[in-house]
């Protein structure tokens, strides 16, 4: 999923500084789950905005809403009705919920709330790790289902660096597992310990397709 | 709710402690509002956050003590609670220690009643009082 976390609140307060009249729509789906902007995270930023106006003697009036996807355009549009209440909105979402809000309420000001970080996974409460660079080339059948790409510190394609640590660690950052110790230790288990011997040329990056655009094809 | 202290106290330690308290006689501020729950893990940070922005000079949660807690770990995550609230505060210029976390025995009516007195001179203090 994708993973975001809040703008620094200084940054937030100068973006809606000239309006009086906010919403803040919040998505329901990944940034719900990496607790950065669902109906909770939305709540909380609500009261702490109105509290920050109200310290500096000012007021403001916000209207909170959240829905399923942001980055839908059909899903997005529930939001009408309030955006048309509003002077501006603060979007909880992804930077893809951001653009299809702003593409689909052009004549009203979008502001990101929120920094959108990486594709990952929640490794234990709290904690979210990247697990996957979208390179458009995927290499994970080679690597036991271990990204070198994003989960090496220097993302090497073929084994570790050298400066593996004791214990399996990173040479960069002694908190990280070595991604090449643990793609040895998961081709060993499944016996495929030969893919290591093999050679893999630098790795292609046209297949990053920019701006990317995938056609489906229906069965 | 302008300068008042809001207590949001557990059903299982410190509301009976606040019941204790006014059946011994013990004096607190009557600044002091009480808000029962069925647990301190209940309180989540928006209710803090709605506390403050109605009015509330500080906002005190209330639980068991360690250990003591029925529903096991309630107490715990109050305290968690309680500190991200107390860093949201901070982000938005909003003086810290204003909200606190406390665990109180039932039994404990003179800690209650310390607890609620701290905070209120904490608060005169400040000059948040109504």
């Amino acid at each position: 999923m994708i993973i975001a976390e809040r703008k620094p609140m200084e940054e937030i307060k100068q973006m809606i500084a000239p309006y009086n009249k906010l919403l803040l729509a919040g998505c329901g789906t990944c940034v719900t789950v990496c607790w950065a902007g669902g109906e909770k995270e939305v709540g909380i930023l609500a009261s702490q905005l109105r509290l920050a106006r109200s310290a500096e003697g000012k007021e403001i009036s916000i209207l909170e809403a959240t829905v399923e996807r942001q980055c839908e355009k059909e899903m997005a549009a529930e939001l009408k009705d309030k955006v048309g209440e509003v002077e501006a909105v603060l979007s909880l979402a992804c930077g893809a919920g951001v653009q299809t809000m702003a593409e689909l309420f052009e004549e009203k000001p979008i502001f990101p709330a929120l920094n959108t970080a990486f594709i990952g996974m929640p490794e234990k409460e709290g904690l979210w790790v990247e697990m996957c660079g979208a390179c458009g080339d995927c290499f994970l059948d080679r690597t036991g289902g271990i990204c070198p790409m994003v989960r090496c510190a220097k993302g090497l394609l073929n084994g570790p660096c050298g400066g593996t640590r004791r214990g399996g660690k990173c040479e960069i950052d002694p908190e990280k597992d070595c991604a090449w110790v643990l793609i040895y230790r998961r081709l060993e288990k499944q016996g495929r310990l030969d893919l290591m011997r093999k050679y893999y040329p630098p790795k292609n990056f046209r297949a990053v397709k920019s701006p990317g655009r995938i056609q489906a094809v229906k069965a | 709710m302008r300068g008042e202290i809001v207590a949001f106290c557990c059903e299982r330690s410190a509301y009976p402690a606040a019941d204790l308290a006014g059946k011994g006689k013990l004096c607190y501020p009557d600044n002091l509002r009480v808000i029962r729950i069925p647990c301190a893990g209940r309180v989540d940070a928006i209710h803090i956050l709605k506390a403050f922005e109605k009015g509330a000079a500080a906002v005190l949660v209330l639980g068991c003590e360690d250990g003591a807690c029925h529903h096991i770990t309630g107490n715990i995550r109050a305290r968690e609670r309680v500190r991200y609230c107390d860093m949201l505060l901070k982000e938005v210029g909003l003086d810290g220690g204003r909200v606190g976390m406390f665990n109180v025995a039932p039994n404990e009516t003179h800690k209650f009643v310390r607890i609620v007195n701290e905070m209120n001179e904490k608060i005169k203090e400040s000059g948040e009082t109504k």
